[in-house]
């Protein structure tokens, strides 16, 4: 019954343009031109010229190409036969396994109601100190893991994926080099986790515009299992700058004003409209959906638009540079949602060291100049050798109770309590006493 | 508003939330207009412009499955909100939709849902204030209702043109918000009906008010940083720029809780939901300590998150403002408090671009400036008809892109604010909170303390920054020991008194008379002359010091703990 168009009267880019009636904003097509065959997309109505996105790229589409509109949106099958698979961009298998096609929902639905939201209070503890203590991450954050391209962005994430627990990991891989890919599917693979695992991935090899589709067929899975399920959902996308260049490049195809190094206006909306699907559900076994994502920074600019847009929609960062979690800029803004209830040193604790880590970066500055120490500095620079090697090493793998006391041991070790700024009480019952333990 | 026959007319193109309209007849710029969409939604929008048969509509909410030949029906009424008893302590979107009603459907936002905005079941215990033969204007008080601790007024709608009398009026009693509370006649013979709720369009301020007053009395914040150094004045505006993770919305929270303002409206613009989120549940439980009420009590939150639809984010500082016009034409103080304006620029910009505007800086439109100007102009405090004041204090917090102050945004508002609270990365990265920094920002407003001994201080931190500068250059053992001390001494103001523990009930709400009390004592540390053997003991006597007033701060105003500190604090200082 639905019509079948033959005349395509632009191509640009991604973009085609024909005529066609009864058409609705934002729905599917299949494009054949030959052997290619092509999901894609209505992105603008003007009268009767309706503009389509093609998923896999306009190459090789004619003039004279079949659309068939299919009289849907974009959608994802909402089941648990997900789990263990591993799909493209556009749903469709990438592991050799058939195409899902029951219960399908649409994707990039609404966002929930703030009325219903919870404020989230359960801390994941992923044994990283710098995680537990220094930005504690919570059930339902939203996080990007900002980082210069080259650090070991991708088994950061693995490994919080492995040790956090969760029910249910969801990867959108946007942009992913194919080994990159393939070191996750292993690394999800020795540890078990992969028959809880659902994969999106679209590899640097794979067309553009699904680059963009990635975010919200992962987020519409996640949803489905936070929602129908129950499930406590890990979402984790990488690289989100790839997701964002995706966007770009289609924005400019289509001839719109460019606001900031090329990127649309919308840029911050389209980022939040994904990553304010991280939520936390009311109730015993409400779901949730945690979201860690990794943002690469083109030469290590935090101000570059992606990164800052960013950092403005989510709850914090952890920034990796130099293999390390940085102290500074890493922040997780609902740590005190939960570190106030794991031990009463906690915060204090944690502003104290970084405040002390902060003198000892100064007085680093200070030595590579040539200035004397003075003794004040030569307790900040064993200070801060001892944090570099007991809290910042991304080797340490302890809980958080153990890091908190080697944190006392480390200020004990270097200062006198008055030197510390904490309040007197804390100094009372936590500094440790004896300094035997120290060497010689 | 008048009834006209229904408008009506059809779709004809699709771009984004933009959507073209060819009407039949006729349209206002501005009016409402809905969107019949196939699958049963009304989809609300307003006409912004108009070309020929054309116009073009933002819709407030996602456009997917509009087709081409969908039809549209105008309304003939600008975009209002809904102004009477029942506004506090509610939540809404930024169309004025109560979230939590919206909540009892569905979890998630369903598009082309709208619910009337108050409780018209719910009875007012209503006292008429105004007699039958009395000569009323807009805005004169008719009578009133109880809303919490609030004498809430009931007036003649601010709309109404000269002079009118009162003919008829009800006796006390309780009564729903749509009852009819009042009959006037005006000088034509014209006869209208007052309720206890009247709509009013949002873009438009209202303006029945005496006259405008230059404001001079402090809004005390409680943030020490703020009242001491960088005050705000009642009916003042100010904005609080900064990176993301500067701790802009910690702030606002702080204002949002401490703020000594009969009524706080919170507009969440194009923010993170999980903030409000916060307010939400954590409002209703904390007290108001100026009322012994809790907090929801005098809040209105305005909830339009980063998720939400971009041209409704654009309206929701609109539907707050009106909200504190509203408020303020009772006579009361109104904070408003909104997170973010950059958010709302980007809207704009959203907006503008889909309409293929010429671009402005940053592809800003070029009528930014004046749009930003004609929000913040709308602040201020007022002689009411009736001789009493009220006020509305704006604070706006801008996110200036890579937290670069030179943005447009930024620019734009600093043109027109009177105190400007710069936060600053390298303070937030260095915990030092709030990261109010105490050399860029300022203000035009009047302080807390004394101001010779804030303008000493000043110079303190003034001349540590220097001498800090100094000693990265030539190290410390090449700074004069007068030097160093000075440099502490800065150190030490900043420790024990800008910086504040949000996160503590007792450090986190500094009252005037503490900050008075306190400051002194401060000042009196800051202007002493101490002379050290050499540095480590002086650096060693200075951490003695603040950590001492630390315990000071978080000792309760008046409490023996703080009668012990300072004690302690004077032992310590008879020692050098």
């Amino acid at each position: 019954m639905r019509k079948i168009y033959h005349r395509i009267i632009q191509i640009s880019g991604n973009v085609i343009t024909l005529e066609a009636d009864n058409v609705a904003n934002g729905e599917l097509a299949e494009v054949r031109s030959g052997d290619l065959s092509s999901l894609a997309q209505v992105i603008r109505l003007n009268g009767s010229r309706v503009s389509l996105q093609v998923f896999a790229g306009a190459r090789g589409i004619s003039t004279d190409s079949e659309v068939r509109f299919l009289g849907r949106q974009m959608q994802v099958a909402a089941t648990t036969d997900l789990l263990g698979r591993i799909f493209t961009g556009n749903g469709a298998p990438r592991d050799g396994g058939p195409a899902l096609t029951d219960n399908m929902v649409e994707i990039g639905g609404p966002s929930v109601n703030p009325a219903c939201r919870i404020i989230p209070r359960k801390m994941i503890r992923t044994g990283i100190p710098m995680i537990d203590i220094f930005n504690t991450l919570v059930e339902s954050q939203k996080l990007p893991i900002f980082s210069i391209p080259g650090e070991p962005y991708n088994q950061l994430l693995a490994r919080i994926a492995m040790q956090a627990e969760v029910d249910v990991i969801v990867l959108g891989g946007m942009g992913l080099k194919y080994d990159d890919y393939l070191s996750f599917k292993n690394a999800l693979d020795e540890q078990g986790a992969l028959a809880r695992a659902v994969m999106f991935v679209h590899t640097a090899a794979d067309p553009t515009v699904e680059c963009t589709l990635v975010p919200d067929m992962a987020l519409a899975t996640a949803e489905y299992f936070a929602v129908q399920e129950h499930k406590r959902v890990l979402c984790l996308l990488t690289d989100m700058t790839n997701f964002a260049d995706s966007l770009k490049e289609i924005a400019i195809t289509m001839e719109q004003i460019p606001s900031n190094r090329g990127y649309p206006g919308d840029l911050y909306s389209q980022l939040a409209s994904r990553y304010e699907k991280a939520v936390q559900f009311k109730g015993e076994n409400g779901g949730s959906i945690t979201i860690l994502a990794v943002t690469t920074m083109p030469g290590d600019d935090v101000t570059h638009p992606v990164p800052d847009n960013t950092g403005y929609i989510t709850e914090g960062q952890f920034y990796l540079s130099g293999g390390h979690i940085e102290p500074f800029g890493s922040l997780s803004r609902l740590k005190q949602n939960v570190n106030k209830d794991t031990r009463e040193d906690h915060r204090t604790l944690m502003d104290t060291m970084i405040r002390l880590f902060a003198q000892y970066r100064d007085t680093l500055e200070k030595q590579a100049m040539g200035f004397r120490m003075s003794a004040w500095d030569e307790k900040l620079l064993k200070y801060g050798r001892l944090f570099e090697e007991g809290m910042m090493s991304l080797k340490v793998n302890i809980p958080l109770e153990a890091a908190l006391d080697r944190g006392w041991k480390i200020l004990a070790e270097c200062f006198e309590p008055a030197e510390t700024g904490v309040k007197t009480d804390l100094i009372k019952k936590f500094w440790p006493t004896a300094k035997q333990d120290d060497a010689e | 508003m008048s009834e006209a026959t229904l408008k009506t007319g059809h779709v004809t193109g699709v771009n984004g939330n933009l959507v073209s309209v060819e009407f039949h007849t006729s349209v206002i710029q501005n009016e409402v207009a809905f969107v019949q969409v196939a699958d049963g939604a009304r989809l609300k929008s307003e006409v912004i412009r108009v070309r020929g048969k054309e116009a073009d509509l933002q819709v407030f909410e996602a456009t997917n499955g509009i087709k081409v030949g969908d039809a549209v029906e105008f309304t003939g009424a600008l975009l209002s909100v809904e102004l009477g008893p029942g506004l506090l302590t509610q939540v809404f979107d930024g169309l004025q939709n109560p979230l939590p009603r919206l909540a009892e459907e569905s979890l998630f936002l369903k598009r082309g849902t709208y619910i009337y905005p108050l409780d018209d079941k719910k009875e007012w215990e209503y006292t008429p204030t105004a007699k039958v033969g009395d000569e009323v204007f807009g805005s004169d008080e008719v009578g009133w209702v109880p809303e919490g601790i609030f004498h809430h007024k009931i007036m003649v709608p601010f709309g109404w043109l000269g002079v009118w009398k009162i003919t008829w009026v009800i006796a006390p009693g309780k009564y729903s918000i749509r009852t009819t509370v009042a009959k006037a006649v005006n000088e034509s013979g014209e006869e209208r009906e007052i309720k206890m709720v009247q709509a009013w369009p949002v873009r438009v301020p209202i303006s029945t008010y005496r006259e405008k007053l230059l404001p001079v009395e402090p809004m005390v914040t409680q943030v020490r940083s703020i009242d001491t150094f960088f005050p705000v004045a009642k009916g003042g505006t100010f904005c609080t720029p900064g990176p993301f993770g500067a701790g802009k919305t910690v702030l606002q929270h702080a204002l949002s809780q401490r703020s000594e303002a009969d009524i706080v409206i919170v507009a969440a613009v194009g923010e993170r939901a999980g903030e409000v989120v916060e307010i939400l549940q954590e409002f209703p439980v904390l007290e108001d300590p100026r009322t012994g009420r809790k907090l929801i009590d005098r809040t209105i939150i305005i909830c339009n998150t980063s998720s939400m639809p971009v041209a409704s984010r654009e309206s929701s500082i609109y539907t707050s403002v009106t909200l504190a016009e509203y408020y303020r034409q009772m006579g009361l103080n109104v904070l408003l408090l909104a997170d973010s304006t950059s958010r709302w620029a980007q809207a704009l910009r959203e907006e503008s671009g889909r309409l293929e505007e010429i671009p402005g800086e940053e592809a800003f439109p070029a009528y930014l400036e004046s749009l930003v100007a004609s929000f913040y102009e709308r602040a201020g405090l007022v002689r009411l008809n009736n001789g009493e004041k009220g006020s509305i204090t704006i604070c706006g917090a801008v996110s200036p892109a890579g937290g670069n102050f030179e943005e447009p945004v930024t620019q734009a508002t600093l043109k027109v604010v009177g105190s400007f609270l710069a936060l600053s990365r390298d303070r937030a990265n260095a915990r030092r909170y709030p990261a109010i920094h105490p050399l860029e920002s300022w203000s035009k407003y009047k302080s807390t303390v004394a101001l010779e001994q804030v303008a000493y201080a000043r110079q303190i931190l003034k001349n540590g920054n220097e001498i800090e500068q100094m000693m990265k250059v030539i190290g410390e053992e090449g700074t004069p020991n007068s030097d160093f001390v000075t440099y502490l001494k800065s150190e030490f103001l900043d420790a024990v008194y800008l910086q504040q523990d949000t996160f503590d009930s007792v450090d986190s709400a500094c009252t005037a008379e503490r900050q008075e009390y306190v400051f002194k004592k401060l000042n009196q540390i800051l202007k002493k002359e101490f002379t050290f053997g050499d540095k480590a003991a002086a650096r060693m006597y200075f951490a003695g010091l603040r950590q001492i007033f630390i315990d000071w701060n978080y000792s309760a105003w008046n409490s023996p703990q703080f009668a012990e500190n300072e004690k302690l604090l004077d032992a310590k200082l008879a020692e050098a």
